[in-house]
């Protein structure tokens, strides 16, 4: 790939680019309270009174979600801090009961790490380091909704005191690609990793924007951050747009103010929230209802044993035993893909093959259906029956398609197909001779013609027999077959 | 005043235990006396019923045999601590007629071990005072006066003055307090009964209104020492709930109860010799010193330099935590809520937290944000921080050279109303001895020493090491032995 630069009036700009994902860890309960996190419920019904910050309710750290966070960490290589400490965030809103959230400003529970990404798919040696500087743990707010009343507003609690992970990248991109790939790639080892579902669309995944623009070779310039964008999309969109204007100001003279704005997906437009002279002053100190977090070897070998075969390895793996690193890729890139592709190998599909088949047939199939791994009936046993038909030449080519359409259909195990509708292939070489004398018969100048040399019209011969036994006949036999009576 | 107010929770206990008389006539006449003491403004809510209720069961259970550790005995409740359905407003008009869902696990336990409840009692307005004098409920009369002919009204101190008031006065067999900087000690000490701050983790916090979260702890006020024992039995424990809890055994602290002090060593802070203290407080610290010698402890001379900061520190982390732990005081879910006509969000914000806290309340938010706030923090908090780490290592050093530590409670005996709600800093002066101790963590308690020249009662204050509640009571024990304090307020009201 090559570098992404814009075009300006006075040349060409670099962009740079760093991402704060926040994350929402899948858990049953919140943070620091017992209540629920069921997304869609109905409002105020998931708070409990820590939730609701009524008088003299105090926050316990809930393991679970702190296992989830340093089982991410490890997962993206990162540092796992032995010792880490709650701060709490001081600002008032009307969807933040307490009137802080707890956060981890000074001492976070994960520190640097990484995350490597490929610019070019089909490209294994197009891999590029994303920088993690690190993860923190903190509180989501509540949710007001403007819409119920005509002077007053509503508040849901049910999302306040939700756990999030911050996942703070370096300034490593450069490019809406890039960042794409990055987040792509984040969100495929979370959902790994089982600690965030990565569901955008209901917000339990989204990133701050930050982008600053510069000549190459030039210090780094002043950037802006673009608040809570919820679609990789709209992060790439983020980023060309916001580019561009900054690229035009300073090209006119102008500075760019660091201050944090927001996104509007309708007008593909970013606009002004607050500057830094109006940022809020969040008075971070450490939380005195909290001891610090400290975390013991075992508890981390635990987490560690816990982690599944992430996308990385996994796709090194398949490489290994002969899938091409583009279907690797692939079939890697979503844990639901992969864990379904593991199961066809489990059930005995040879690799390169069955990665050829989920590749081109398989997903072929369900994106004209539109269909996904989810929702089709077709279980990876059953695949592997198909593609071992195939290979041990029970049925052809032709015929292996025509299972594989009515399995699409019916759900039906292939075996069952082949048994009811009779089209296993046959190498009953009396059948085939029978078909042959007749087709020859039938045709005794073009025999003639093959004979003086047009030796081409063999393929014509094959096709007949073929067709006159309805695809079913084993075409090694056929051409051995016909060879012997012609040649 | 009935007999029976005058008896001790060792005596009701055992009383009711043996049938000298029932709970119930226990519960009715403190509910007479609390009735009767309205003047003192010590309750802010009565509950003669719940009380009632307590005793009826304490009396079933005295019938079948299966009575509790405190079955029958009629306690009053800070109203800092959350009561199920009974008013918990922590003195302030912001949570004017709060009525929580949930009960501290503090009363809870009290009322698990069978004890009534009487009522909820007045302090200052969430703890942040010396005096009882910032409550919204108004300031509550110490039931002393001085021997002067004078009729002054004095205060029984802060912030857990309607506590204090209650037990000198009375109108509660024993109470709970609550002590960030002194609140339980200081006003203990005004009104001439024993209180004790445990260990910072020995009480849970759950259900308690915050204060200040690293300094705030719950604690009993009695007439005697084996009397907070028993209380203080009751109130502690581990709470998953709180995760500053302290995950350890409840010791039996009123059977490990002994006077008897030979091979220990009592630490005397040289820098805790403070000019402008009366004379007569120095001289009964020395008396302090002599008791304690003669019940077996040799005195030694210890050095705690970093005490000169433990105000100034205290002043920064207070208020830093106050301004953050009352930001949920804000109209949006409960509690007092003024919305100006037309205004927005912040003017509903202003609006309300102007109406709803007073004045010293006001004053501690706005210290305590400005300690935190950018530029200021490191100067401000982070420092605070550091010295309170050293005052820490001041003690642990101390205690490698003694097992605990006497000093005054406060510099002075009790006050006259009004006299120091003009000078906040004269009013943060009367927490100078007892700051130390909550700074550090560390249990300390007030036992009565004596009276000074006007007739007000004067305390005696021990430290003791971390987990030591047993050493701070013994010692607190074989002061009040020698003592002899039996004065009790002339009743005027």
């Amino acid at each position: 790939m090559s570098e992404y630069r814009i075009k300006g009036e006075t040349g060409e700009w670099e962009v740079v680019i760093g991402l704060e994902v926040h994350a929402q860890v899948v858990s049953n309960a919140k943070l620091f309270s017992g209540a629920a996190t069921a997304f869609g419920a109905e409002p105020n019904t998931q708070v409990s009174l820590v939730d609701a910050a009524m008088p003299g309710m105090l926050p316990v750290p809930n393991k679970e979600c702190i296992r989830q966070a340093v089982r991410t960490g490890l997962a993206l290589d990162a540092v796992i801090n032995r010792w880490s400490r709650f701060d709490r965030k001081n600002y008032f809103y009307a969807d933040l009961p307490q009137g802080y959230q707890i956060s981890q400003l000074y001492h976070p529970l994960v520190g640097p790490g990484e995350v490597e990404i490929l610019l070019d798919d089909k490209d294994e040696n197009s891999v590029k380091q994303i920088g993690i500087e690190r993860i923190h743990v903190e509180q989501d707010a509540g949710k007001l909704m403007h819409d119920q009343h005509p002077t007053m507003s509503y508040v849901d609690l049910n999302r306040s005191g939700v756990a999030l992970m911050e996942i703070v990248s370096r300034p490593d991109m450069r490019s809406p690609a890039e960042a794409g790939a990055y987040l792509r790639k984040l969100r495929s080892i979370l959902r790994y990793v089982g600690s965030c579902d990565g569901n955008m669309e209901e917000g339990s995944m989204r990133a701050d924007v930050n982008v600053s623009v510069r000549k190459p070779g030039d210090e780094f310039g002043t950037r802006t951050e673009t608040k809570n964008v919820n679609s990789v999309r709209f992060v790439m969109a983020v980023i060309e747009h916001e580019a561009r204007r900054q690229i035009e100001l300073i090209e006119e003279g102008g500075k760019v103010a660091q201050e944090t704005r927001l996104y509007d997906p309708d007008k593909n437009a970013t606009r002004s929230l607050r500057s830094k002279e109006d940022a809020h002053d969040y008075r971070y100190f450490p939380d005195p209802d909290l001891l610090p977090l400290e975390l013991t070897e075992d508890f981390i070998a635990d987490c560690k044993a816990s982690l599944p075969e992430l996308p990385d390895d996994k796709r090194k793996r398949y490489e290994g035993v002969g899938v091409t690193p583009y279907n690797a890729s692939v079939l890697t890139a979503e844990v639901e893909t992969a864990r379904w592709f593991d199961a066809l190998l489990e059930a005995g599909a040879e690799p390169k093959q069955g990665a050829n088949w989920v590749v081109a047939e398989l997903f072929g199939a369900l994106n004209r259906r539109s269909e996904t791994l989810a929702t089709t009936g077709i279980s990876p046993q059953e695949a592997a029956e198909l593609l071992k038909l195939v290979a041990d030449g029970t049925l052809s080519g032709t015929l292996g398609k025509q299972v594989f359409e009515i399995m699409l259909e019916t759900g039906d195990a292939p075996s069952k197909i082949v048994e009811e509708r009779g089209l296993k292939q046959t190498s009953d070489t009396g059948a085939i001779d029978a078909e042959i004398d007749k087709i020859l018969a039938a045709n005794a100048d073009k025999v003639a013609e093959y004979k003086s040399g047009k030796v081409q019209l063999f393929g014509f011969f094959v096709g007949q027999v073929m067709k006159a036994m309805a695809g079913k006949a084993n075409p090694g036999v056929v051409n051995e077959r016909l060879r012997a009576k012609l040649d | 005043m009935s007999e029976l107010t005058t008896k001790t929770i060792a005596e009701l206990r055992d009383g009711i235990g043996a049938g000298d008389f029932s709970a119930r006539e226990v519960a009715e006449a403190y509910n007479a006396a609390v009735v009767a003491g309205r003047s003192l403004n010590a309750y802010t809510v009565e509950t003669p019923e719940l009380a009632l209720a307590a005793a009826e069961a304490a009396d079933k259970a005295r019938a079948a045999g299966e009575l509790k550790p405190l079955s029958g005995v009629p306690l009053g409740i800070k109203d800092l601590f959350a009561t199920e359905g009974v008013d918990s407003t922590s003195g302030s008009n912001i949570l004017k007629g709060f009525k929580p869902t949930y009960e501290s696990t503090v009363s809870g336990k009290l009322k698990a071990a069978g004890a009534g409840m009487l009522g909820k009692l007045n302090m200052d307005e969430f703890a942040m005072g010396s005096s009882n004098e910032t409550s919204a409920y108004g300031p509550v009369i110490s039931p002393w006066k001085r021997n002067d002919g004078g009729n002054a009204a004095l205060t029984p101190g802060g912030s857990s003055g309607g506590s204090a008031a209650a037990v000198s006065a009375g109108l509660a067999a024993g109470v709970t307090g609550t002590d960030t900087g002194g609140s339980i000690r200081q006003p203990a000490a005004f009104t001439g009964i024993c209180g004790i701050k445990p260990t910072y983790g020995r009480c849970s916090r759950w259900g308690i209104v915050a204060f200040a979260s690293s300094l705030d702890q719950a604690g009993p006020m009695a007439k005697t020492v084996r009397d907070c024992a028993i209380l203080l039995e009751a109130m502690t424990g581990f709470d998953p709930k709180d995760a500053t809890s302290l995950d350890l055994p409840v010791p039996n602290w009123e059977a490990g109860l002994s006077s008897d002090l030979k091979g220990k060593k009592v630490g005397i802070p040289i820098e805790y010799r403070i000019d402008g203290v009366p004379s007569e407080i120095d001289a009964l610290w020395d008396k302090g010193v002599e008791w304690l010698r003669d019940a077996g402890a040799e005195p030694v001379k210890i050095s705690l330099p970093y005490t000169k900061y433990a105000l100034p520190t205290y002043y920064i982390i207070a208020p830093a935590e106050a301004s953050s732990n009352l930001a949920r005081y804000d109209g949006v879910r409960y509690g007092l809520r003024e919305a100006p006509e037309g205004g927005n969000l912040d003017a509903m914000y202003a609006a309300t937290r102007a109406a709803g806290f007073g004045a010293e309340v006001r004053r501690r938010i706005m210290i305590g944000t400005y300690v935190l706030s950018a530029g200021f923090y490191d100067a401000y908090f982070t420092k605070a921080q550091k010295v309170r780490t050293l005052i820490k290592r001041d003690f642990r050093d101390a205690f490698a050279e003694c097992d605990f530590i006497l000093t005054p409670t406060a510099p002075s005996a009790a006050f006259g109303l009004q006299e120091k709600m003009s000078d906040p800093l004269a009013m943060y002066l009367n927490d100078v001895f007892a700051v130390p101790a909550s700074l550090a963590g560390l249990p300390a308690m007030s036992v009565p020493g004596g009276l000074d020249g006007q007739g007000l009662p004067l305390g005696l204050h021990l430290i003791g090491k971390e987990l030591d509640e047993q050493g701070v009571l013994n010692a607190a024990l074989a002061i009040e032995e020698r003592a002899g304090f039996t004065a009790r307020p002339q009743r005027w009201w």
